[in-house]
C-alpha cells in the first residue's frame, strides 16, 4: 500500500488548517453559504437530509487495519456507530455536526486518509478493481498508476473548478471490474506483445441524467505520457465543457457534441504543447510508486489446501460461501474473500463500528493487516490463506457479514436515498429490503444465478441503476415515490445501459414485480443461463407482459 | 483608491477597470490607466493607441487569439464572475506557458482567500479581491498549500521530480 511521506503528510495537513479556518469564517459569518459550499464539498461535506454528511475518500479502495479502525473511532465518536460505503469506494457519515469536521478530519489526517475532492467539480477519487494486484485475471497491476493519477489530481490548481464532477477508474484485468465504461476518463492498463506496458483511454462514459458508455480515444498511450496526456484532456474539458446548464455539463455532452473523433483531435492537438513536457513521468517516479504494490509475505502453498478441500465437503454452508464470496487468486493457496455487507435487514454498505474492528482484527489475522472497498459496496480481504478460510468463515458469520450472496440477486448496489439523501425523490432502502426478504431463501438464490440488480433514489444514479441487469430507478410523480425498473444494463467490457420497461410501481408492489420477473427469467432459462443472457436471448417483452398483465394501459413519460 | 495585491503586497490600485453596461456599452475615461475587456480591446485598438491600457479576458475569450506578442501589455486580467468558473485557471496558465506573458497577470472579479492559492499557481501574480472581503486576512490565503504534487506556473518542477527518493 501506498504510504506517506512528509510530503504527502504536509499537503493533508495543510489542508486541514485550511478547512478549519474555512469552517470558522463560515460560522462566524465572513463565508456567505454560497461560497462556503464549494469549499466543503471539495471536502466531502454535504448538507443532507437530516445533518451534514461526511465523504471520506478511500483512494482506490485500499485501507489498513489501522485507517479501519480509526473509521470505527470517528463513527462511535461523532456519528451514530456506524458508516456507510458507496459505489465509489469511498466511506460516508451520515450524521456529523459541521463543527465537529475539522477535527474529524484531523483526525484522518493522522492516519493518512482525508475528504479531499470526494465532492464537487473536480477531479473526484480514483477508483479501481478490487481485487488490484491479487487477481487470477489481471494483466498488470492499476494500483501504481492509480496513485500517480491520485497526486497529480490532487488540488490541481487548474481544475479545481471544472464545469461538472469528474471521475477516473483504472482496470487491469481481463474482467473490467473498474466499470471503466462508464466513467469520465476509463483506463485500461494493457499488455503489447512486446510485453510493454500501454493504456486505452475512454472518455465521456457516465451515469446519472444522460447515461453513455464512453468512447475510446487513444488506443495506446505510452505510460510516460499518462499525466501530460490526462493534463490535456482536462483542460479541453475544463475550458469548452458546458457551464451554463448542470445537466449538461459532464465531458460525455462535450464529446458526444464535438463527436468522439473531433474531440480526441482537440485533446491531441493541446497534448502536442504538454507532451514530453515537464510533467512527463520518469523511469524512477514509475518505479517509486511500483515499490508500494508489491507482494505481502506469501507462502509457498499447494494450489489446493487439503484441509480447505475437506471443510467444503464436510460442510456445505462453507461450501455455499466460498462459491459465492471466495475469489481466485493468482497465488497458490491463497484467496480473496468478499464480505457481504448486504445481509438482509441491513442498509446496503452500512458497517457498525464493532464491525470494523472486527474486520479490522481479521485483516490482520488473516490478510496482512489489508481492507478493500469494492464499487458493489462490500469488503474484502485479498490475500487469505485457503488454510484459514474455514475460521475467517466463522468469523465472518459471528459479525454478521458471511451472507453467501456476492453477485447473487440480493447482493444489490443501492444508493443511501431518500431516507438520508436530500437529492432522492424515493427512498431505496426499504425497497431494497422488501426485495432481500422476498428471495431471503438461499437455495432459490443460488438456483437462479449471477444477476446484478441495482437501485437508485434518484436521476443522479449513485446506485448505478441503468448498469444493472435489473435496474430500479425511484421516480416523483405528484409528490409521491414510484419505481421505474430498466432492464438489460450490465456493466464490465460489453457494459450497455439498461431500457425502460414501462410505466413505474408503487413501493409495495415492488417485490411482487420483482418475482414476476424472476418467474419470466425461470420460465425461458436453459441450464444454466444467466439472467442477462436469457433478456439477450428473449428481450424485454415477455418481461412487459408478464409484469403489466392485468394493468390498465397507462401511458407515462419515461424519466430516463 | 482602492487596494490590490501585486506580488505578495498590498498595494495602490493604479488601474481603472472598465466594465461593459448592461446594453453592452463601453464608458473609457478620458485619463489614466486604463483595464478594459479584451473583446473591447480588439474592435478598439486604433482608438485606443497610446493610452496606458490592460486587456481583461473573459472565461470564454481564448489567449490564442491575441494579435500581438502578450508583452505587449505590462498586465493582463482574467475575470472569475463567479469563482467556481474555472476557465480563467487555464486562460492563466496558457499565458505564462505558453505565450510567455512575464508582466502582471492579475485576477479580477469573484477573488477572495480561498482563491488565491490556485490561482498563484496558474501564474497570477496580483490580485483584486473583492471589494467587501478582507485584504488582509485574504492575502494570507496564497500560502494555504507550500508544496505540490503537481507542475505549475509558480514551481514549474512536479514533486516528483523534488522528492528525493530512496534509491
Amino acid at each position: 500500500m501506498y504510504i506517506y511521506d512528509d510530503y504527502d503528510q504536509k499537503i493533508v495537513d495543510q489542508r486541514v488548517a485550511q478547512y478549519r479556518d474555512q469552517t470558522r469564517r463560515y460560522l462566524a459569518g465572513e463565508l456567505t453559504d454560497e461560497e462556503f459550499r464549494p469549499l466543503r464539498l471539495q471536502n466531502g461535506l454535504y448538507i443532507q437530509r437530516h445533518a451534514p454528511m461526511l465523504r471520506v475518500a478511500i483512494p482506490y479502495g485500499h485501507l489498513r487495519s489501522a485507517q479501519v479502525r480509526k473509521l470505527a473511532e470517528l463513527a462511535r465518536k461523532y456519528d451514530k456507530g456506524y458508516v456507510h460505503f458507496t459505489t465509489r469506494q469511498n466511506v460516508q457519515y451520515n450524521w456529523p455536526a459541521l463543527e465537529n469536521v475539522p477535527e474529524m478530519l484531523a483526525e484522518l489526517a493522522t492516519v493518512q486518509m482525508h475528504g479531499i475532492q470526494t465532492s464537487g467539480a473536480c477531479i473526484r477519487n480514483t477508483t479501481s478493481d478490487q481485487f488490484a494486484g491479487v487477481a487470477h485475471d489481471e494483466i498488470v497491476d492499476p494500483r501504481p498508476w492509480c496513485e500517480i493519477i491520485r497526486q497529480w489530481s490532487t488540488f490541481h490548481p487548474e481544475f479545481a473548478h471544472l464545469p461538472r464532477k469528474f471521475k477516473i477508474a483504472v482496470n487491469g484485468a481481463v474482467e473490467d471490474r473498474a466499470a471503466v465504461l462508464v466513467h469520465d476518463v476509463g483506463i485500461n492498463v494493457k499488455l503489447n506483445e512486446a510485453g510493454e506496458v500501454g493504456f486505452e483511454i475512454f472518455v465521456g462514459g457516465g451515469l446519472g441524467r444522460t447515461p453513455m458508455i464512453g468512447d475510446l480515444i487513444k488506443p495506446w498511450l505510452e505510460p510516460k505520457h499518462l499525466l501530460t496526456y490526462l493534463n490535456a484532456v482536462l483542460r479541453v474539458y475544463n475550458r469548452y465543457g458546458r457551464r451554463d446548464n448542470k445537466y449538461k455539463a459532464r465531458i460525455k455532452i462535450l464529446v458526444k457534441a464535438l463527436t468522439p473523433e473531433v474531440f480526441a483531435a482537440k485533446v491531441e492537438q493541446e497534448w502536442a504543447f504538454e507532451k514530453d513536457g515537464v510533467q512527463t513521468l520518469t523511469e524512477a517516479e514509475i518505479a517509486r510508486n511500483h515499490r508500494f504494490f508489491t507482494a505481502p509475505a506469501y507462502e509457498t502453498l499447494p494450489v489446493e489446501d487439503a484441509a480447505f478441500t475437506a471443510a467444503k465437503a464436510e460442510h456445505p454452508a462453507f461450501a455455499r460461501w466460498v462459491e459465492r464470496n471466495v475469489f481466485a487468486h493468482k497465488v497458490a493457496g491463497y484467496a480473496a474473500v468478499t464480505f457481504s455487507l448486504k445481509k438482509t435487514g441491513v442498509p446496503p454498505g452500512d458497517a457498525t463500528d464493532a464491525q470494523l474492528e472486527d474486520v479490522a482484527n481479521l485483516a490482520d489475522r488473516f490478510s496482512f493487516g489489508e481492507v478493500r472497498v469494492s464499487h458493489g459496496q462490500n469488503l474484502i480481504l485479498a490475500d487469505v490463506k485457503q488454510s484459514e478460510l474455514f475460521a475467517l468463515w466463522e468469523e465472518a458469520k459471528r459479525i454478521g457479514f458471511a451472507t453467501p450472496n456476492i453477485g447473487l440477486l440480493t447482493d444489490l448496489i443501492c444508493c443511501p436515498g431518500g431516507d438520508f439523501c436530500a437529492l432522492a425523490n424515493a427512498k431505496s432502502i426499504p425497497v431494497a429490503q422488501a426485495i432481500q426478504e422476498r428471495f431471503d431463501d438461499l437455495d432459490y438464490l443460488f438456483d437462479l444465478g449471477e444477476i446484478d440488480m441495482n437501485m437508485s433514489g434518484c436521476i443522479n444514479a449513485c446506485g448505478h441503476h441503468h448498469v444493472g441487469n435489473i435496474g430500479i430507478l425511484g421516480v416523483d410523480k405528484n409528490n409521491a415515490e414510484y419505481y421505474q425498473i430498466t432492464l438489460g444494463g450490465r456493466q464490465g467490457a460489453d457494459a450497455k445501459i439498461g431500457k425502460v420497461i414501462g410505466p413505474s410501481f408503487a413501493q409495495d408492489e415492488m417485490p411482487d414485480v420483482m418475482s414476476k420477473i424472476i418467474d419470466v427469467f425461470v420460465a425461458h432459462r436453459e441450464g444454466d443461463e444467466r439472467f442477462i443472457d436469457v433478456f439477450d436471448r428473449i428481450g424485454a417483452e415477455p418481461f412487459k407482459a408478464k409484469v403489466y398483465e392485468g394493468k390498465p394501459i397507462r401511458k407515462e413519460k419515461a424519466d430516463v | 483608491m482602492s487596494k490590490v495585491i501585486i506580488n505578495r503586497e498590498i498595494v495602490e490600485n493604479r488601474w481603472t477597470r472598465v466594465i461593459a453596461d448592461a446594453e453592452g456599452g463601453v464608458s473609457v475615461p478620458s485619463e489614466g490607466a486604463i483595464l478594459v475587456p479584451y473583446q473591447y480591446w480588439l474592435a478598439n485598438r486604433e482608438a485606443l493607441a497610446g493610452r496606458e491600457v490592460a486587456v481583461c479576458f473573459a472565461p470564454d475569450d481564448e489567449p490564442e487569439s491575441l494579435p500581438v506578442d502578450a508583452n505587449t501589455f505590462s498586465m493582463i486580467a482574467c475575470d472569475f464572475p463567479a469563482f467556481t468558473d474555472g476557465r480563467g485557471f487555464s486562460i492563466g496558465r496558457l499565458l505564462r506557458v505558453r505565450y510567455g506573458f512575464t508582466g502582471e497577470l492579475r485576477a479580477v472579479g469573484d477573488v477572495f482567500k480561498d482563491t488565491l492559492n490556485y490561482l498563484a499557481r496558474c501564474g497570477f501574480t496580483a490580485f483584486d479581491v473583492r471589494a467587501d472581503k478582507d485584504i488582509n486576512e485574504a492575502i494570507k490565503g496564497i500560502d494555504d498549500f507550500t508544496e505540490f504534487y503537481q507542475s505549475s506556473v509558480d514551481v514549474p518542477n512536479p514533486l516528483f521530480l523534488r522528492r528525493p527518493v530512496a534509491a
